[in-house]
């Protein structure tokens, strides 16, 4: 066919690519196919965050909040311990605290999957080029596409509650963790890599005492983008029938319900502080980041 | 039979390293088999006897980390034969070949890739635990390592908190507490300050003498390749182009560039101000006052004192009479009293041209680096004992003029 025949079909007005279709009928296909699969993910995930919603929402409310806290002391000290106290009164006072912890199980459950999943992968993307390669697409694709485009696949999937919110969510939160993971092994000195192997030492060993701890720093504010991005999720999690903030804020916006709607987005914002703040205390407490801050005697 | 034998060892970086073999053994040039890949190392043979330190020397670019690192086998050669003792290591497993790397051959590297998460101690300890060696045994030999080194009492430190020849010692450490009859040193004292990178040669130099251990040391340094080898490969653009003790390549060298590097036999144009200076006596900073540079003088017994900045940037000489003048006066200022009559020579100054300064003032001549710090200055007397010294032994030179050289860790604790 020649290059003018092609451009006559592509501008002739009756013509349509139908890719939708196409997506249409994988889908159709998919869970044709693996329907068994799908059930398994379905029920590890709501197993997973039902588990963790019960831990933090069956104790009273300042049990959860002085443990939460007690947690900020070990990571970084009485201030910021103080400051997630102060923050969690805020939430319990507006009366969301039970959908913050909702929000939370769904967040730590995703990040969980996400960093399970992603570390791994970006081990392996760092140890060979042609992984890299071919993953940096699937990334770019999973962290760019519109969320709302492969929730409706996801929701025709799993049906509406917490799961097609969490397989969203960690789909969009993926990529840092295998990303970060990646450029962190990558940026370990080479020398001392070559060090480990001139000792006679193999090469898992070396990925575990010299290149992973010498990337955790990195690997670490990747943990930390991970559990921030599945955060961001939360108002497209409520969207799909989640519990939580996300379905507060949702329902304030489709009532036009300005008050209900900035009560829910401030416990968003404090719960992400909270987070924000102890996964970069942690940070900074690998060995590697204080033996890279203390210098001469 | 050697401690360590290469035979007719290739190494071809590139999308078809057999092809560009064959053709530079038909005698292709590199240029030709430039489509074929990077030829970075071309039919090396060597053979290095139990107990030899064997110096491999050349430019930057040369080939001669790519070789080092094919000795044990962090890289193999693309055709020939590397054996160490009667083992072939191009044909043996990766299993094996860690078990050889732990018992027979461990290494010094340039930027010393210490641990820096782990302590000194640990560091030292690393190829010992890669053996398997228990804790308390492993916390000994280590320990016995690092004293030897002279690095007693920093165990506990982060290699973050040592100045840059202690980190090299832990390097050196590291390497012998792995208990290897053969150590490769790739420009291991390359990073080093030059004064500092003199101490660790002597340091390298004493040491060998008690452990006997076979050597093969990198370096780009004319004047470390003579003070540190017994035997010297000079390489040139991947090819071994002389193999020779120092006194041979000297005096006999085999092509035109190796007489270029050696230049005329005459060692004042072969060894820099770097390689002769000493630690100079007398220093006085600019904010101290009469009193001080007085008892500088008095206590290094000398008439003259160098007058540095904080950063010990040169500033000028002091005299005696000059300072105790100002004393007399009560003036409390010392860059007035300084005169310039002496010149600042580089550390990359060959000795030739370090007459003419030198023929200009009784001082010892101040040797600058390239932010015009003072690092050392080289009296006249050890001037003249260089250039009269036999010309076929430039060696031993540096190893004499310097006695401070020889104590101890003082400049780099303070550096
Ligand atoms: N991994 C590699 N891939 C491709 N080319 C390489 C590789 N390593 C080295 N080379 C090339 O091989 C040649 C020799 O390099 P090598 O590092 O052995 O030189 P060198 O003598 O150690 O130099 P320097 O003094 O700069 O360390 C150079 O041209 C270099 O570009
Ligand atoms: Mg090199």
């Amino acid at each position: 066919m020649s290059v003018t025949s092609i451009t006559s079909v592509l501008t002739d007005p009756g013509f349509r690519l139908p890719l939708g279709d196409w997506v249409d009928a994988g889908v159709d296909g998919l869970i044709a196919t693996f329907g068994g699969l799908f059930d398994l993910i379905r029920t590890v995930l709501i197993g997973g965050f039902e588990a963790v919603e019960t831990v933090l929402i069956t104790p009273p409310m300042w049990i959860v909040a002085l443990v939460l806290a007690g947690l900020a002391y070990l990571a970084k000290g009485w201030r910021l311990a103080l400051g997630a106290l102060i923050g969690f009164l805020v939430v319990q006072g507006v009366d969301q605290w039970g959908n913050a912890m909702a929000s939370l199980a769904l967040v730590l459950v995703a990040s969980a999957i996400a960093l399970a999943i992603g570390i791994p992968m970006g081990i392996w993307a760092a140890s060979s080029d042609r992984v890299s390669a071919a993953v940096r697409p699937v990334l770019d694709f999973m962290q760019t596409m519109p969320a709302f485009v492969y929730l409706i696949p996801v929701v025709i999937i799993f049906s509406v509650g917490p799961v097609p919110g969490l397989v969203a969510t960690i789909v969009f939160a993926l990529a840092p963790g295998v990303r970060f993971t990646e450029l962190g092994i990558r940026q370990v000195d080479q020398e001392v890599v070559e060090a480990g192997h001139a000792f006679g030492s193999t090469p898992r060993r070396i990925l575990r005492q010299i290149q992973l701890p010498l990337a955790l720093p990195t690997i670490m504010a990747g943990v930390n983008q991970v559990i921030m991005l599945s955060l961001s999720m939360v108002v497209i999690s409520g969207l799909v029938g989640a519990a939580g903030l996300g379905r507060d804020v949702v329902s304030a916006l489709s009532r036009v319900n300005v008050s209900l709607g900035f009560e829910a987005g401030l416990a968003v914002v404090i719960l992400a502080m909270y987070l924000d703040r102890i996964t970069s205390a942690l940070a900074d407490r690998s060995p590697v980041a204080k033996a890279l801050r203390t210098t001469s005697a | 039979m050697p401690a360590l034998r290469a035979e007719g060892v290739y190494k071809v970086f590139g999308r078809r390293p057999g092809e560009a073999v064959r053709r530079l053994q038909a005698g292709a040039s590199v240029e030709d088999v430039k489509p074929h890949g990077t030829a970075a190392v071309i039919d090396a043979s060597f053979e290095v006897a139990d107990g030899e330190t064997f110096v491999v020397m050349g430019l930057s670019g040369s080939g001669k980390s790519t070789l080092i690192r094919m000795l044990n086998g962090l890289w193999r050669p693309t055709s020939g034969r590397v054996m160490i003792g009667d083992t072939d290591i191009s044909g043996i497993s990766g299993r094996e070949l860690r078990a050889l790397r732990q018992q027979r051959v461990s290494m010094v590297f340039q930027h010393f890739a210490l641990l820096p998460h782990r302590s000194v101690l640990d560091n030292a300890a690393y190829p010992l635990a890669l053996q398997d060696v228990d804790r308390t045994e492993r916390r000994r030999r280590a320990g016995e390592a690092l004293e030897m080194v002279g690095l007693a009492g920093w165990e506990d430190h982060l290699p973050s908190q040592l100045s840059g020849g202690m980190r090299q010692r832990v390097g050196l450490a590291r390497a012998l507490a792995a208990g290897t009859d053969i150590l490769l040193m790739d420009e291991a004292f390359s990073a080093l300050d030059p004064l500092i990178r003199r101490e660790m040669q002597e340091q390298l130099l004493e040491l060998q003498q008690t452990l006997g251990k076979t050597i093969v040391f990198i370096t780009h340094d004319l004047n470390e390749a003579m003070h540190l080898g017994d035997r010297i490969a000079v390489m040139r653009e991947g090819r071994i182009v002389q193999i020779g003790t120092s006194e041979q390549i000297l005096s006999d060298p085999a092509t035109d560039y190796v007489a270029q590097f050696v230049a005329d036999v005459d060692k004042t144009r072969v060894l820099t101000a770097a390689s002769v200076m000493v630690r100079p006596a007398a220093v006085v900073t600019t904010g101290a006052g009469p009193r001080v540079a007085l008892r500088e003088m008095r206590e290094a017994q000398a008439s003259a004192a160098y007058l540095v900045d904080r950063d010990r940037t040169l500033r000028g000489v002091l005299r005696d009479d000059d300072v105790v003048q100002a004393l007399r006066d009560g003036s409390d200022s010392l860059v007035d009293l300084t005169r310039d009559e002496v010149t600042a020579v580089s550390t990359e100054t060959l000795l030739m041209d370090v007459f003419a300064p030198s023929a200009e003032t009784p001082l010892p001549v101040p040797v600058v680096d390239d932010r015009g710090r003072l690092v050392g200055v080289i009296p006249r007397v050890t001037l003249l004992e260089a250039m009269s010294r036999n010309l076929a032994d430039p060696t031993t030179v540096s190893a004499d003029a310097d006695p401070a050289a020889l104590d101890g860790t003082t400049t780099e604790v303070s550096a």
